[in-house]
């Protein structure tokens, strides 16, 4: 015991708190499992369950541009629908012929490194800007990814794949053959292989690649970077490549999101990924506090699961859910709520000490 | 240069928050402690769909409010519910499980193409009966489990062509259409495909998206151009009106002729009814007919709601209600049977009732598909007159 404690005690300040995030999520999941296997876990609670885990990754992942990258990306649910669209193209093509489990592994791999690659290409021009002009750039990107999937008809049949753009009326098919992508329609008919374990299992590997990469080396140029970007390339940093990982990585476990969200829904369609949910996850990442990944979990869940639990005030639903979110951001990060909240603070440590002392 | 950052952060989420406030409605229900019948009901009540969704939302309360003045069904009222989706396949789910836990045995719904589709599939494995109002697309009701009231999009796409080549309207046609909508895609596809077959040339078929649907000039121009003698509008009707101004202003005046979405265009606010002089569409509901169940209905919906007439989207769900009754009546259920036997006694009996609806007399197939006659209005000094 002593020596656990030791250890505790002995253990770095980033190793604590990265065992704290870790330590939050599995409690969570295992409340939410004694709840569920005790049969009091409401149906539409069951169903808010994956959606959560789709925010938390994305938010997670956002934050390791916004908050350690120092640079501001709006184009975060562009990544989320090429993951979505690729994983869900691929899921259907090969439909039963992998067996479930497999397929979505394959699935959210492949989601996860074609969103990559578009975190690469995109990057490489995009990371010479700084500041507003990426956020603007971005922002674009995402309007892109957004009609380019709108108006992409893909169908298989017999011999191969044949793809349209703008018009699906010209995709000829043989008998048989079977229209997978079909424009503002999107996919349908995903298998839903998406569990709430293998979401949490995957914001536990979400939360280990990016705290650890926070806490490495090439972490530290990264943050390096975004504090001072003169000091950083004097003393050798190579900014591009650092940048660049950050924004990959970052777009590739967006990409995993993405993946999760098409195979929790039977319809997939573009919509979705538009500039709101680009923003929404970036709502998600002020709230928690740039740069706090535990914050941006936490925020990520309150948000997701507000709009549902209103829904009882039916029509006041969204104005009460508006003026919540405003109140939370003016709690969290108005300096007067921050100096009271400190004064607070002060309080009951002052008060805890004196009652220490009057017990001695 | 941080601090500016998040300032913008800070802006760009007070827009986010700001852009999800939308409107707002009433709704009434009591409960009591015998047994009735949950029907559910779930559309988009905010956001950019949102004036579907209230409109569904209306009638289908209407329709309910009715019957439950006139005794109920099978003796047990009606306890009505809608759940708003924004038009979001995830939201809509999240809706359907709210709606589970409230005890609906009957949902209404959804609205929309995409959010029925994620929506049936819940349903189908809930073995919930599902009978959407407006849900067009064909995989809206894949399951047994499912029915729809409105025309689906090939069925209208190939009828519009039917009827345009069976009356020989025109040869050389047109269309625009909005690419970035299920609805509006899925009519001109099918619409597309049937042309030829009909003997008509599609000389120009020009797009736009959500994104950029006030202006039209482009898209007119082009069609202008391709000399056709009719212009295909499988769109809404908020778009309809300012295209409508616009071809004048371009003084293009071919036949203009659209399908369900476009009846609500004499009720756009400042529109300009002569621009529509001529329009065709083909849809299953006028407001302005003559006979007496729609006169009935448009009455009783606008002196409840105070409003100017309903839309097609309001007709569509009071129908829906009025099937359901129909549809227990016919099986004999019970307000206290569980939603998966009340889906099966529902289900068998759909494909024996008729309903005489506001849209017109609909029987059912085995596949949910409805059968009915699809109402060709043409508008003449700004009302609806039957061809």
């Amino acid at each position: 015991m002593t020596v656990m404690k030791n250890t505790i005690k002995n253990m770095k300040k980033s190793t604590k708190s990265n065992l704290i995030t870790y330590g939050m999520v599995i409690v969570a999941y295992i409340i939410v499992q004694i709840f569920s296997t005790t049969g009091n876990l409401s149906s539409m609670m069951q169903g808010l369950l994956v959606p959560l885990c789709i925010y938390v990754i994305a938010a997670v992942s956002l934050n390791l541009v916004v908050g350690f990258s120092g640079e501001l990306s709006l184009g975060h649910a562009g990544f989320m629908c090429i993951g979505a669209y690729v994983s869900a193209f691929f899921s259907s093509c090969v439909g039963d012929a992998l067996p479930g489990p497999l397929r979505f592994l394959f699935a959210i791999l492949i989601g996860a490194a074609v969103a990559g690659i578009f975190g690469i290409l995109i990057g490489i021009p995009v990371l010479r800007l700084r500041g507003d002009y990426l956020a603007i750039v971005t922002l674009a990107f995402g309007e892109i990814i957004k009609n380019l999937m709108n108006v992409l008809y893909i169908g298989i049949d017999g011999s191969g794949l044949h793809i349209q753009a703008s018009d699906g009326g010209a995709l000829v098919l043989d008998a048989g053959g079977k229209v997978i992508v079909n424009g503002a329609l999107g996919i349908t008919g995903t298998p839903k292989d998406s569990t709430f374990t293998i979401g949490v299992i995957i914001i536990l590997i979400t939360l280990f690649i990016v705290q650890n990469l926070v806490n490495s080396r090439s972490g530290r140029a990264i943050m390096a970077i975004r504090d001072n970007r003169i000091a950083a390339e004097s003393i050798g940093i190579n900014i591009t490549k650092y940048k660049l990982m950050a924004f990959s990585i970052s777009a590739a476990l967006a990409g995993v999101a993405g993946v999760l969200y098409s195979h929790n829904l039977a319809t997939l369609t573009v919509k979705k990924f538009d500039y709101n949910t680009s923003i929404m996850i970036l709502v998600f990442v002020v709230l928690g506090g740039i740069g706090n990944i535990r914050g941006s979990i936490i925020a990520a869940v309150i948000l997701t699961a507000l709009p549902e639990l209103l829904r009882g005030l039916s029509d006041y639903r969204m104005l009460i859910y508006a003026i919540v979110l405003v109140a939370m951001m003016l709690f969290n990060w108005a300096p007067a709520a921050i100096s009271w909240r400190e004064r607070m603070k002060e309080k009951i440590a002052e008060r805890r000490k004196h009652q220490t002392k009057e017990a001695a | 240069m941080k601090k500016s950052k998040k300032l913008m952060c800070l802006a760009l989420s007070a827009a986010f928050a700001v852009s999800a406030l939308a409107g707002c409605g009433n709704s009434g229900k009591g409960s009591s402690s015998e047994p009735t019948y949950k029907i559910g009901a779930i559309g988009p009540v905010t956001g950019s769909a949102g004036a579907y969704g209230e409109a569904v939302k209306k009638g289908a309360q209407l329709a309910a409010d009715e019957i439950n003045a006139n005794g109920g069904i099978n003796g047990a009222k009606i306890e009505f519910k809608f759940e708003d989706d924004e038009n979001d396949a995830e939201k809509a789910v999240n809706a359907y499980n709210t709606l589970k836990d409230w005890g609906m045995q009957m949902l209404m719904g959804t609205v929309t193409s995409a959010p029925c589709i994620a929506v049936e599939s819940e349903a189908a494995n809930d073995n919930m009966f599902l009978l959407t109002p407006s849900g067009t697309a064909v995989d809206c009701i894949s399951g047994s489990n499912a029915f729809r009231v409105c025309f689906s999009d090939p069925a209208q796409g190939t009828k519009s062509a039917e009827y345009i080549s069976e009356n020989n309207i025109a040869t050389k046609v047109a269309c625009i259409y909005d690419s970035s909508d299920p609805y509006s895609s899925g009519i001109y596809q099918n619409f597309a495909a049937a042309a030829p077959d009909k003997g008509m040339e599609v000389v120009a078929a020009e797009a736009f998206t959500a994104d950029s649907k006030t202006d039209f000039k482009v898209q007119l121009q082009k069609v202008k151009d391709s000399g056709a003698e009719l212009v295909f509008l499988p769109i809404y009707y908020t778009e309809a009106a300012l295209l409508l101004q616009q071809a004048k202003d371009i003084n293009f005046s071919p036949i203009f002729f659209g399908c369900d979405g476009l009846d609500g265009l004499l009720d756009v606010e400042n529109f300009d009814a002569s621009l529509a002089e001529g329009v065709m569409l083909l849809t299953p509901f006028a407001a302005d007919a003559e006979d007496e169940k729609t006169q009935q209905f448009v009455k009783a919906y606008s002196e409840k709601y105070n409003e100017a007439a309903p839309i097609q989207f309001a007709a569509d769900a009071y129908d829906a209600i009025y099937t359901i009754k129909a549809a227990a009546e016919e099986a004999g259920t019970k307000a206290d049977m569980s939603n998966s036997d009340l889906c099966d006694a529902l289900v068998a009996a759909m494909p024996k009732i008729t309903v005489e609806g506001v849209t017109g007399t609909i029987t059912w197939a085995e596949d949910g598909e409805p059968d009915k006659e699809p109402k060709a209005v043409k508008i003449e000094s700004g009302a609806y007159v039957a061809l």
